[in-house]
Formats: C-alpha cells, sequence, structure tokens
C-alpha cells in the first residue's frame, strides 16, 4: 500500500545506489502515513504554548522587568506552559475520575467520527451528524421516558435502537434526494441541521416538556440508563464500550464486507463503480442511513448514558467537531477512535486547566483548530518536518464531497 | 504582424544561411530524471537537427512525455544538460522554452473553445492596439500570412468549438508559430486525427521541416514513425535503445526495439465461423449528455464466434451505442435482445450477469477505482458471487486466490496484488479489466477503445485475448478509431457517422481509403448493404 510504481518498471534502471534511494523512499511513505497527524497534535500543542506565552499575566509582567531581571522571561514563560500543560493533563488523565470524564467526552465523539468517516468512504459529505445527534437523542429519550414498565433488557435496547434509527431516517432524506435528483448532500445536510434544532426547541418546548417551567425533557427512566462501569463518582457508562464495538463493527462493514466493498467503490469512483454494475444511488442511500444512525447513537450515547433528559443546546458541538475527526483519523476507524480520544482528553482537560492555572479553555479550541488545519493542510507539515509526500492515497475520499 | 513578418523571412533564409545544417538546433546531453521509485529518463542524449523531424518511439512508460516536459520546462533534469543552438539552457518555465523558440502541442490541446481562432492565437501575448483594444485586425492578418506560408487553411474568425479536431490541431501549430517558435514538439498529434486529417497533417510538418523548422514527433505508433520522420530514435525503460534513418527502419525492427522482444504484428486468426445472434439490435436512438440525439436508428446483429468492428471519428455516437447496450444510458426508441431476450431497461448488473463483458473506453474514468488494490480491481463485478464473497462478507482469500490465477492467466505484472491498481502501467491496467471481464461467463463482447494508448505489446496480447474468446463462440462488438486496429480485427465491419451506420463492410473485402471516406462522411462510396 505504499504507492510505489511496478518494480519492473525500473528493473532496467542503472546502478544499486538508486535500489538503496528506492528502499528509503518507501520506509519514508510508510512512515508518513501515521505521522502527519502525530506531528500536527504536536505542533499544535507547541504553537498553543506560544500562545499562552504571550497571552500570561506573569509573562507580560516579566517583559516590563527585563532590564533588570533579564531572567524572570524565558523563566515565566517556563512557569506558564508548564502549569498550563500540567493542569491540562493532570485534568485529563491525572486521577480515575479524570480519566472517566475524558473517556465520557470522548464517548459521543466516537459515535460522530465514526458518522462522518463513514460517510467520507462513501464519497459523501455528511455535514449533518450535529441534526441527526439531536434527533436520534429526542427518539432514545421519548421512548426512554415515555415507555414504563418494560425489563431493562428490553427498554435498553428499545431506546438505543430508537436513537440509531431516527438519526438513520434524518439522514436518508438527503441521501435519498441526492441519490434521485442528484441534490448535493452538504446543502440538504445543513438544512436538515436547521429543522432538527427547531424541531428540538419545540418538542422541549412543547409535547415533550416536563411539566414546570424550565423546558426540558422529562427524566428516562433508569431501565433506559446506560449502565455506569464503575461506581460514583465515575461517569464512564457503557457507551463508550458500545462506541468502540462500533467501531470495530464499521471497520468490519468497511473493509469485509460486501456492502462495505460497494460503498467504498462508490465513495473512490462512482463511475467505475456504476459501469461494474453498483447501483450507486442505493449504495448512498445506504451509506447515509448508516451514518446517520451513528451519528443519532452519539446523541442517544449522551441522553442515556450521561444526562438522562434532553435540554436545549445539549449537544457541544460533537457533530461538527465530528467532520474533524473523520479528518483527522483519515476516515478510518482506528483513526477516528484516537482521535476522539484526543479531542475528549483535550476538552476534558481545558476545565482543569482553567481552573487551576487560569488559562483560558479557548486556547483548548485553538489548539484543536491548529491540529485540524494541519492535518487538512498537510502540506504544511510535510514542509516543516522534511517529510516525503506519499502518493495521494487518501486524498479521494475528501475530494469526491463537492464533486456531486 | 511585423514581428511575425521578420521571423518568417528570419526563417526562410534559415535553412540556406547562417544556420549549418550539421550543427543541431536542440541537444540533450545525459539527462536523467528521477520519480520515486522509477528511473524515468536514465542519461539520455540526442540531437535534433535543422529541418529535420525526429521521431521519438517508445511504449507508453518508456519516458518519452517525461522527457519532452524537460525540454519544455515543465519539469527540471535531475542531471544532465539542454542545449539550444549551442548554449546550455535551464528553463523553469514554459515562457522559457517559448522564449528559446520551442513549442509544444499536447495531445490534448490547449484552447479555448467559445473563443475565436484570432483570439486563441494570441492568447498570453495580446496585440493591442490605442493601449486598451484588443488588435484582432493585426492578428488575423498574421495568421493569414502563416495560414499562407505553411498551407495551413485556418479562418481567423471562427469559433474554435465549430471547428473539427484536425483544424483545431492547426489552430495550435499557428499559435506556436505565431510565436516564432522554430523548434516544434508534437506530443501523440495524430490520436484524434481521421486518416484524411493525419494525411493533411502530415503535408504540413513536412512542409514545416522544409522552411527550416525542427519537429520532434512523439508517438508509439511504427507506421507514423516511419512515414512522416528523417530520423527515429526509440526509447525503452527511460534509455535511448536504437536511433536509426527512417529511410533504412522497417516495421519488425522498430517494434524489436520498443518491445524489446519479436512482436507479432500481424493478429493471427482462423476464419470466422459466425453461429447464432447474440446480440439484436434494432433501430436503437439514444441521446448524448444534453440531450442531443447521438445515436439514430442503428440497426446490427453480432453472431456468436465472429467479431464485428465499429469505426468511426471519435464522437460520432459509438460510445452512446455502447453504453446503451449495457445499460448505462437510457435507450429512446428501439430494442436491443441479447441471446434472444429483450434487454432494453435494464441495469448494469443485469446486462454483465446476462452474459456481456464489458470494456469501457476510459479505463482510469470507467474500467478501474485507482486507489483500490489490484485484487479488488479484479473482482470489481464479481465479488458479490460465492466463493467471493458469502452472506453479505467478502472472503478476503478467495479474492487473492481469484486474483492470482487471473494475473497468472492474463500475465499482469506486479510485484503484490495488494498494491493500488493505480501503480500498474497503462497496458497492465488495462489487462486487469480484460482479465475481469473476458474470465467471466460471457456470450458477448462490447468493447470500447480495447487498446487505446497503450504500446504494441500489450495491444498485440489484448487482440490475442479477443480473438481466442471469439474463437470459444463468444461474439465480440469493439469500437476503435483506429484504421490499423479495426482492419486487423474485425471479421465484419460497420462505420458510424454522426449517429448512423453509413456503411457494413466484410474486413476481407475493406479498403483503407474507402473505410477512411465512410467514417469522413462520404456516404455511398459503395458499401455494402448489411
Amino acid at each position: 500500500m505504499t504507492g510505489e510504481p511496478e518494480p519492473g518498471a525500473r528493473a532496467g534502471g542503472s546502478g544499486t545506489g538508486d535500489g538503496g534511494r528506492v528502499g528509503v523512499g518507501w520506509l519514508a511513505t510508510a512512515t508518513t502515513r501515521g505521522a502527519v497527524p502525530v506531528l500536527a497534535v504536536l505542533t499544535g500543542l507547541v504553537l498553543g504554548a506560544v500562545i499562552i506565552i504571550v497571552t500570561d499575566q506573569d509573562v507580560i509582567e516579566a517583559w516590563g522587568k527585563i532590564g533588570s531581571q533579564p531572567l524572570a522571561l524565558p523563566a515565566a514563560a517556563w512557569a506558564s506552559v508548564r502549569d498550563a500543560y500540567r493542569a491540562l493533563f493532570a485534568g485529563a488523565l491525572g486521577s480515575p475520575y479524570a480519566l472517566s470524564e475524558s473517556l465520557v467526552t470522548a464517548t459521543p465523539y466516537i459515535f460522530a467520527g465514526l458518522a462522518v468517516g463513514l460517510g467520507f468512504r462513501a464519497g459523501l459529505f455528511n455535514i449533518g451528524a450535529e441534526g441527526q445527534l439531536f434527533i436520534g437523542a429526542l427518539a432514545s429519550v421519548w421512548v426512554g421516558y415515555a415507555i414504563t414498565g418494560l425489563p431493562v433488557c428490553v427498554h435498553l435496547p428499545l431506546a438505543v435502537l430508537a436513537g440509531a434509527l431516527a438519526g438513520a431516517v434524518w439522514a436518508a432524506i438527503p441521501g435519498y434526494l441526492k441519490a434521485r435528483t442528484g441534490a448535493h448532500e452538504v446543502v440538504n445536510t445543513i438544512m436538515l441541521n436547521y429543522v432538527a434544532f427547531r424541531l428540538s426547541d419545540w418538542l422541549i418546548n412543547g409535547p415533550m416538556k416536563r411539566p414546570g417551567w424550565v423546558p426540558i425533557t422529562p427524566e428516562v427512566q433508569p431501565t433506559a440508563y446506560l449502565p455506569r462501569l464503575f461506581g460514583d463518582p465515575l461517569r464512564l457508562h457503557a457507551g463508550f464500550l458500545l462506541a468502540l464495538a462500533m467501531a470495530v463493527a464499521v471497520y468490519w462493514l468497511l473493509f469485509r464486507s460486501v456492502l462495505g466493498f460497494e460503498l467504498r467503490s462508490v465513495g473512490a469512483n462512482p463511475r467505475a463503480a456504476r459501469v461494474a454494475g453498483i447501483n450507486v444511488g442505493r449504495t448512498m442511500v445506504v451509506a447515509m442511513a448508516m451514518s446517520g444512525a451513528l451519528a443519532g447513537l452519539a446523541g442517544t450515547s449522551q441522553v442515556l448514558g450521561v444526562d438522562h433528559w434532553l435540554g436545549q443546546g445539549f449537544s457541544a458541538g460533537y457533530g461538527f467537531d465530528s467532520i474533524a475527526l473523520a479528518l483527522l483519523g483519515k476516515s478510518h476507524p482506528a483513526g477516528v477512535v484516537a482521535a476522539a480520544l484526543l479531542f475528549g482528553v483535550l476538552r476534558s482537560g481545558a476545565t482543569r486547566m482553567q481552573s487551576a492555572a487560569g488559562i483560558p479553555i479557548d486556547i483548548i479550541t485553538i489548539i484543536q483548530a491548529l491540529v485540524i488545519a494541519f492535518v487538512a493542510a498537510d502540506a504544511l507539515i510535510r514542509g516543516l518536518f522534511r517529510l516525503r509526500r506519499e502518493e495521494q492515497v487518501p486524498a479521494e475520499m475528501f475530494t469526491r464531497g463537492w464533486g456531486g | 504582424m511585423d514581428d511575425v513578418e521578420k521571423a518568417g523571412v528570419g526563417r526562410n533564409q534559415a535553412p540556406g544561411e547562417g544556420q549549418d545544417r550539421s550543427r543541431p538546433v536542440l541537444e540533450l546531453r545525459g539527462i536523467v530524471k528521477r520519480f520515486p521509485g522509477v528511473l524515468a529518463n536514465d542519461h539520455i542524449s540526442l540531437k535534433l537537427y535543422p529541418g529535420e523531424i525526429l521521431a521519438l518511439l517508445g511504449e507508453n512508460g518508456a519516458g518519452k512525455t517525461t522527457l519532452m516536459n524537460i525540454l519544455y520546462g515543465l519539469l527540471p533534469p535531475d542531471e544532465g544538460t539542454v542545449m539550444v543552438r549551442g548554449e546550455p539552457v535551464r528553463f523553469s518555465s514554459p515562457a522559457d522554452a517559448i522564449e528559446k523558440g520551442i513549442g509544444m502541442v499536447h495531445q490534448h490541446f490547449m484552447l479555448v473553445p467559445v473563443m475565436t481562432v484570432a483570439e486563441n492565437v494570441m492568447l498570453g501575448e495580446e496585440k493591442v492596439h490605442h493601449r486598451f483594444f484588443l488588435d484582432r485586425a493585426g492578428v488575423s492578418e498574421a495568421i493569414r500570412k502563416i495560414s499562407e506560408r505553411y498551407g495551413l487553411a485556418v479562418d481567423p474568425q471562427a469559433y474554435v468549438q465549430d471547428l473539427p479536431v484536425g483544424i483545431q490541431q492547426r489552430v495550435e501549430i499557428i499559435k506556436l508559430l505565431y510565436r516564432q517558435a522554430d523548434i516544434l514538439i508534437l506530443d501523440e498529434p495524430t490520436a484524434a486525427l481521421t486518416p484524411q486529417e493525419v494525411h493533411e497533417l502530415f503535408g504540413i510538418l513536412k512542409g514545416l521541416a522544409a522552411a527550416g523548422h525542427s519537429l520532434i514527433f512523439i508517438t508509439h505508433k511504427l507506421k507514423e514513425a516511419l512515414e512522416l520522420a528523417d530520423r527515429i530514435v526509440v526509447l525503452r525503460r527511460g534509455q535511448v535503445v536504437g536511433e536509426t534513418e527512417a529511410a533504412r527502419a522497417d516495421e519488425a525492427t522498430l517494434a524489436r526495439m520498443m518491445v524489446g522482444r519479436d512482436v507479432e504484428l500481424v493478429v493471427q486468426k482462423p476464419v470466422a465461423r459466425p453461429g447464432e445472434p447474440v446480440l439484436t439490435v434494432e433501430d436503437l436512438w439514444v441521446e448524448g449528455e444534453h440531450g442531443e440525439p447521438a445515436v439514430r436508428g442503428v440497426s446490427l446483429e453480432v453472431r456468436s464466434g465472429e467479431i464485428v468492428g465499429i469505426a468511426g471519428v471519435q464522437g460520432n455516437g459509438q460510445t452512446e451505442f455502447m453504453e446503451a447496450l449495457v445499460g448505462l444510458r437510457p435507450s429512446r426508441a428501439g430494442r436491443v435482445m441479447l441471446l434472444g431476450r429483450p434487454v432494453t431497461g435494464l441495469s448494469p448488473r443485469q446486462v454483465l450477469e446476462a452474459g456481456v463483458g464489458y470494456i469501457p473506453e476510459d479505463r482510469q474514468r470507467d474500467g478501474l477505482i485507482l486507489p483500490f488494490a489490484i485484487e479488488d480491481n479484479l473482482v470489481l463485478d464479481t465479488y458479490y458471487h460465492p466463493p467471493l464473497s458469502r452472506r453479505g462478507w467478502l472472503d478476503r482469500r478467495a479474492i487473492r486466490q481469484r486474483a492470482e490465477k487471473l494475473a497468472q492467466a492474463f500475465d499482469i505484472r506486479t510485484a503484490s496484488l495488494g498494491l493500488p491498481v493505480r501503480t500498474l502501467s497503462g497496458g497492465n491496467q488495462q489487462k486487469v479489466i480484460v482479465a475481469r471481464e473476458l474470465s467471466r461467463s460471457i456470450r458477448l463482447i462490447l468493447a470500447l477503445q480495447p487498446t487505446r494508448g497503450l504500446d504494441v505489446g500489450s495491444i498485440e496480447y489484448i487482440h490475442q485475448r479477443i480473438v481466442e474468446a471469439r474463437e470459444a463462440g463468444a461474439g465480440v462488438l469493439f469500437v476503435s478509431t483506429e484504421l490499423d486496429e479495426i482492419l486487423a480485427l474485425s471479421d465484419r465491419i460497420v462505420v458510424f457517422y454522426r449517429g448512423r451506420i453509413v456503411g457494413t463492410l466484410e474486413a476481407a473485402a475493406a479498403d483503407r481509403e474507402q473505410l477512411g471516406l465512410l467514417m469522413a462522411g462520404a456516404t455511398g462510396t459503395g458499401g455494402v448493404a448489411a
């Protein structure tokens, strides 16, 4: 999978030096594939450190005293970065509770990242993960509170399935429109996001409002809770395991199943897929539905595992961040899980960083943005670290988005 | 236009005085270009003399295009020097090359269809009067002068989109002459032309050489190299493997140099024994990309054990016709019967399942999924059948086994079947498609330009395979714009012109002249009724 031309092509070539050079090139190509995201994260953290330094009050004061105490400036800079990142990692990984919180945050990221990544693999740009997440959460919450008297073993699966199904249906609409009329999925998923937001506002304020003044839904029955994996105060719940299971399932689906073969064919070259007899339209609808089901599960895991009710603006933008996650993970389930864990760690550590080191949470948003920018514009990273250009193997997945 | 006149005058005198015919106008010394894993140009040296036509002959992937891109400033060489008129030069862009009088006609024309000839010619070097207005009249006048001098008849006011391909190519040549290029590089210039147009082009090129221009003519067609060139340089795997005077060369020698072994230039095939009809088309109408009628009432029959060739210039409805047969394009009216069963309105998969092997026109766009592994491309339309998959799950081992069998049977050369198919050469890519389509149980082969852009060795191979399929009882219907291929492979020939069949000939009785005329639309010149 290194993208090397057939060796026969240079069999007539000259000299042994040439062979050696090719060997090194192959190695470089193999290592760069995973290297770009990792280096992008490192570069993001380094640039984040620069931002922390230039915005830190102590550093600014040390700057003022540069004449009398020249060494105070580097010391202050070092201290601010050290404190910030120490708090960040302590807040994310430093204790069982911190770790649990990081994984809780990562859970919806995994689902939503898989959703967008699966869409990419099929050549579809599902920007509607956020809306599908809302719809999935609404369906799960409704099944969770409105149906009573069922045992856990029935109620919980039912509530989870309701979320997946609702997300699937919601996403299948733009999929169908694309297959049938060629209407671009980017436009239609964005539009359906707004429909989903307003629909959930209305439901939470009306038919699904819990008695009282607060516009939130009633509490989900305990029989529909995604069970906690450990005792209080650790909030890590079974949704995290479900997310990992889904990642494995998506991997098997994409790379081992007939449907996945068709889906990737359509994503990589819809014309050739059609010539080979694949029903491109149907595959698109199915891919969108599966993508929507995963996005719906992101909402489901949050309401059944963490919140147990649904209020306005309950999602912290998981659906939108998931586009970045899919990019970061190169649309591969393992990559998406890694990226989601990273985001979970950064997000959950950021809170501690703010309280302990006084660094605004927005720094984390900036670091995330930088990481994404470096992954998307990987030429920057390649130039910075003098990496050899690999053949544009994964690029097709993303370029098709606007092509229709 | 003053410049043009001056340049023209200068050129007129060029061959006679000032320039020494024995001193190369262009020289490449030890050019080396490496791409990751490939040595595309391996110490290539060659010389081009004034007034000479040099053919650069080689298979695809031999390094011809890389070499010309270096010469034209599109790629820097890793080693070696380019000398123009005895001076070493270093081009960093085509503009530098043009500056030194080097011009290139690309395989795909670089013209703006909605502009006139004059506008296209001055594009990038606009002539202006009163600081603001384009001097169209002046440019037109200059074009007329060039046209007259070299027999390049073109109307400067015509819109490029209304011109036939052959004339568009003239516009490209005029563009170069207008920029005073005297070293012209032509990259596969005959690919899209009718035989008559090729003939005219060669006349023009010979005239240019006689007037002192020096030409490099890139081709993989032996006949053309022999007909046009003074000298032929053969490239193989990035190296110059032979150089000869055209007058002293013949096709067999050149083919051996190009491929590195003896090549069968004529398709050996026993006499056809047509059986029952496998494909019957009655009065088929098909719309083109923009709703225009592209196929207008075509009827034909293909029997088992015969090869029917559809001749015609590109864009006369052949593609739409074949795509309609395989279900990729809806037909407007008419009937298609496959083995006595109507297949009109069936999906591509249903048609393929009914026993059709389909080789699309553009292998990279329609035939392969380039980032996918070779083995996956080999099962691209059979993956859903056991044993390749069971109950919706792929059996990777069975797929690998099938791919290994096909790669062996069809001589697909690669280090590993797990590599992306894009790493294969064009010939091997086409073999992947041919292997996939011919290895299914098929009764009819529909092939569009099955050997387009391939080298002699691969063409020979694919032709043999098609003949073998015919011998095994399949009917074959193929489209080609190459007269040689049509004549070599067909048992029966139909000629398409503007969406209609304008002639049907028995291959044995067909001759090039007659076919060429039919392809150009001269109806009623003795086409035998079907």
